[in-house]
């Protein structure tokens, strides 16, 4: 399997170092984050990006209302915008920093984060990360337009992939890099999931099989994905929600399908248990892993729909969400003392 | 209209052709006698650059600082900003020999600083023979009550010391002040060599310089010297205030080069006395702190209750010998700037030997002598309040106006014991690639010195020049650059 190669330390290694298994709980945290919030950014851009292109309501108009939904952002966007322009939604979502999900206020998450484990990660990719955010904090909502909306966004998606690429090409592969890699797993799948339940959802009452525009929005579902000629070189006659749904979820070769990253995670949870003896922290989770990829494989597309597709990806958010939280807890030894966050010191 | 003639003469004679020599000490170009062999290879190699081709090279060095993110934080009202250190291309060159009095120097400067600290949290002879007054050592602001008596490991307070030097107009070498908290600037000691190599590798090639690159592999080895006795693999770590501090870049790149955690507060605790870390296998114990947050933050319990960067009974984990902190807490009383004065005492005091580094002619405002001395000379003076550090809140006599003068007469009168004066220092002086061209600008030097079991001192330190023409202040909060300093090994 080709993730245990990735996750492998070489026998040599652990024996070099007696200080291997250091490191800093508040370090495993930042390489969780720092992973999860690159590749929201890398989401976000690519949804933007197709919605402005391909993503059409029943008025033929650009939806954008779909990103607000992804983002469960529906009640606060709507109390600020209540009639919502284009703009609004633009710079809502690239420059807001008030608002915690835009790409401004994550790439400033990832600053925070990236600074944290500063010592831990290599120069070039902390190089990578300085000069990408401090590019997009200084991006203004009249950048956006100047720029081309969709310019805008794939320098930003590569931006993230490049550090995709330089993360996997520098960073030493010890546990901050496991961590990391969890972040990263568990963030494809809360995303996918997000992706799929918002986008059926609104897809759904308007179903004509076989129409059109119907074939089109659900390409750009996998398009969001960037799944749409994966999917086609597996499905070249047939689009039906059930077979994009299905690749979504249950593909074990696409890299963001649903499977894919609990598989990941979960290899290296087994990475973490074995490698570093974090056996007992490691525990809970994975019998919680193990039930929800076995909830995954035992059901077809078919059967997640007609049994509720959006109470199953709510529920699979959810198990997400916990194992988040068990995985906090568990690398975390309790504290003495409750200390605040050094952001609200800051002089 | 110059003739074509007069240009090309200008560029044979190269960067230095317009360099006006000036009546100070330059450490290049006129030190009052046939410059050392080392120093004629430097500046025949740098003659051969013309002023466009070093401008080129400079050019990209703050765009490569700022990407690598070498920068320090600076705090406005409501913003952060990165900012870089501003590099000099041209370097600045220690002769072999001159390297060797200056580590003699600062070596038997630090042993009688460390002699000094335990004698005063101890037997306190010196304060006894009437060496220094009493009150000045015990009611010193940085004297540190929950040092009494404590026997920290190898008798040393301070580990990691930072020695301002600056030379006269005779080219010698006197101590400016004492470093012996927590100094920074380390870091752009390396970073600066790195850049050097970087920009001018035709400069350096060949070049016998003193290598920079061991202060890590130092550091971390003083640090496990100092450990408590008994543990046989000292945990080491970095103390920082946090991501926030303006110096965050330097405790990266320390910790990095240590190999050891950069920890904050709240990534330790302190269980019967020991001190912990939390990683993701549990609880750590942690035995050599180098810290970089002051006294006064490092444990609520024990000082400011308010403080969230330290950490809750280290302190008492460190009275009981349970853990090392680097430098000792209650150092400050020896970097003092009234101590200061009495530095050649102490160091005849304790060593029997004469201080090898001079010291600049020192006036105590606390006694009356001095205050009414300072008062008659002010115009002629420099007066520095005595707790602050970083360039701040001093009077350069012969620079400053009428009211500012009157001003600080009234401060001195009001409060004569925060002050102490000395003579402006016609400071040594290094050519520096300007606006205008290639022009003197005064310089001093930081030479750091790490303490375990021996005194090592990192050859070179941290050159910072004033980039402002005539300005004596060379602090980069007030506009100061630094250069790499080279140490030739012959």
């Amino acid at each position: 399997m080709g993730d245990v190669r990735m996750t492998q330390l070489s026998p040599t290694a652990s024996g070099m170092l007696p200080g291997l298994n250091t490191l800093l709980s508040r370090y495993a945290e930042s390489m969780m984050w720092l992973a999860r919030y690159m590749e929201r950014i890398e989401n976000l851009a690519r949804l933007i990006e197709v919605t402005e292109a391909f993503v059409r309501g029943p008025d033929g108009r650009t939806s954008w209302d779909t990103i607000v939904q992804i983002n469960s952002d529906e009640e606060r966007f709507s109390a600020l915008y209540p009639a919502a322009t284009e703009q609004d939604y633009l710079q809502f979502y690239i420059t807001d920093v008030a608002n915690s999900s835009s790409i401004k206020a994550m790439a400033n998450s990832v600053r925070e984060n990236a600074r944290s484990v500063r010592p831990l990660i290599s120069t070039e990719m902390w190089m990578q990360l300085n000069v990408f955010t401090r590019w997009v904090l200084d991006l203004q909502a009249s950048d956006i337009r100047r720029t081309g909306l969709s310019a805008l966004c794939n320098r930003i998606k590569q931006d993230c992939q490049t550090h995709t690429g330089v993360t996997e090409g520098t960073l030493y592969r010890d546990q901050a890099w496991l961590f990391y890699l969890l972040g990263r797993h568990m963030e494809r799948s809360d995303q996918i999931t997000r992706l799929i339940d918002t986008r059926y959802h609104t897809l759904l009452p308007q179903e004509e099989v076989g129409s059109e525009i119907d074939t089109t929005q659900w390409a750009s579902v996998l398009r969001s994905a960037a799944a749409y000629h994966a999917f086609r070189r597996l499905q070249p006659v047939t689009t039906t929600p059930a077979n994009v749904v299905g690749f979504l979820l249950k593909n074990e070769g696409f890299p963001r399908s649903l499977a894919l990253n609990l598989r990941q995670t979960d290899s290296v949870l087994g990475a973490l248990s074995t490698h570093y003896n974090l056996r007992k922290q490691c525990y809970a989770v994975q019998e919680r892993l193990a039930d929800l990829r076995a909830s995954l494989e035992d059901q077809t597309a078919e059967e997640i729909i007609i049994r509720g597709l959006h109470e199953y990806m709510h529920w699979i958010q959810g198990q997400i969400e916990t194992i988040q939280t068990e995985l906090v807890t568990a690398y975390w030894p309790p504290a003495a003392t409750q200390h605040v966050s050094d952001a609200s010191v800051a002089q | 209209m110059r003739s074509n003639v007069l240009q090309s003469q200008v560029q044979e004679a190269g960067i230095f052709s317009a360099y006006l020599k000036p009546s100070f000490f330059c450490e290049l170009m006129n030190r009052g006698e046939a410059l050392p062999e080392a120093l004629q290879l430097v500046q025949d190699r740098l003659s051969q650059f013309d002023i466009k081709e070093l401008r080129h090279r400079t050019s990209n060095a703050e765009t490569q600082l700022y990407r690598l993110g070498i920068t320090f934080t600076v705090y406005s009202d409501r913003e952060a900003i990165d900012r870089v250190l501003p590099f000099d291309v041209i370097p600045r060159v220690l002769t072999a020999d001159e390297w060797a009095f200056i580590e003699k120097g600062v070596q038997q400067r630090v042993k009688a600083i460390n002699l000094f600290l335990w004698d005063i949290y101890h037997d306190r002879k010196i304060l006894q023979d009437g060496i220094i007054p009493a009150d000045l050592v015990l009611k010193n602001a940085n004297y540190c009550q929950a040092m009494v008596g404590v026997d920290v490991p190898g008798g040393v307070y301070v580990h990691i010391n930072g020695t301002d030097l600056i030379r006269d107009r005779s080219g010698q070498f006197l101590v400016l002040e004492d470093n012996a908290r927590t100094p920074s600037g380390v870091s752009y000691v390396i970073e600066n060599r790195h850049m050097m190599l970087r920009l001018m590798p035709d400069l350096a090639s060949g070049m016998p310089l003193r290598s920079v690159e061991d202060y890590g592999l130092r550091l971390h080895r003083a640090l496990c010297d100092v450990a408590p006795e008994g543990v046989t693999n000292p945990q080491v770590v970095l103390l920082s205030p946090g991501i926030y501090n303006s110096a965050y870049f330097e405790h990266v790149f320390l910790a990095r080069e240590m190999g050891v955690p950069l920890v904050e507060g709240r990534d330790l605790l302190v269980e019967n006395n020991h001190v912990y870390m939390r990683t993701v296998a549990g609880l750590r114990p942690v035995h050599s702190i180098y810290r970089r947050i002051d006294d006064a933050f490092l444990d609520p319990l024990a000082f400011n209750p308010e403080s969230l960067l330290g950490v809750p009974g280290l302190v008492e984990a460190y009275r009981q010998g349970n853990v090392t902190i680097a430098n000792a807490l209650g150092t400050g009383v020896a970097d003092d700037k009234a101590v200061y004065a009495y530095m050649p005492r102490i160091i005849r005091y304790y060593l029997e030997e004469e201080p090898i580094l001079g010291s600049v002619e020192t006036h105590i405002c606390a006694e009356p002598e001095g205050l009414a001395f300072t008062l008659a000379n002010l115009e002629k003076l420099v007066v520095k309040p005595v707790g602050e550090s970083g360039g701040y809140g001093l009077l350069i006599g012969p620079h400053a106006t009428e009211s500012e003068l009157e001003e600080f007469r009234r401060r001195l009168t009001e409060n004569p014991s925060n002050y102490i004066s000395q003579p402006v220092i016609d400071l040594s002086v290094t050519p520096t690639l300007c606006d205008a061209g290639v022009e003197a600008r005064h310089v001093d030097l930081r030479p750091f010195a790490l303490t375990g079991k021996t005194t090592w001192v990192l050859p070179g330190g941290l050159s910072r020049v004033a980039l402002r023409k005539g300005s004596l202040v060379v602090n980069s909060s007030q506009g100061g650059g630094s250069k790499d300093t080279w140490v030739m090994s012959v």
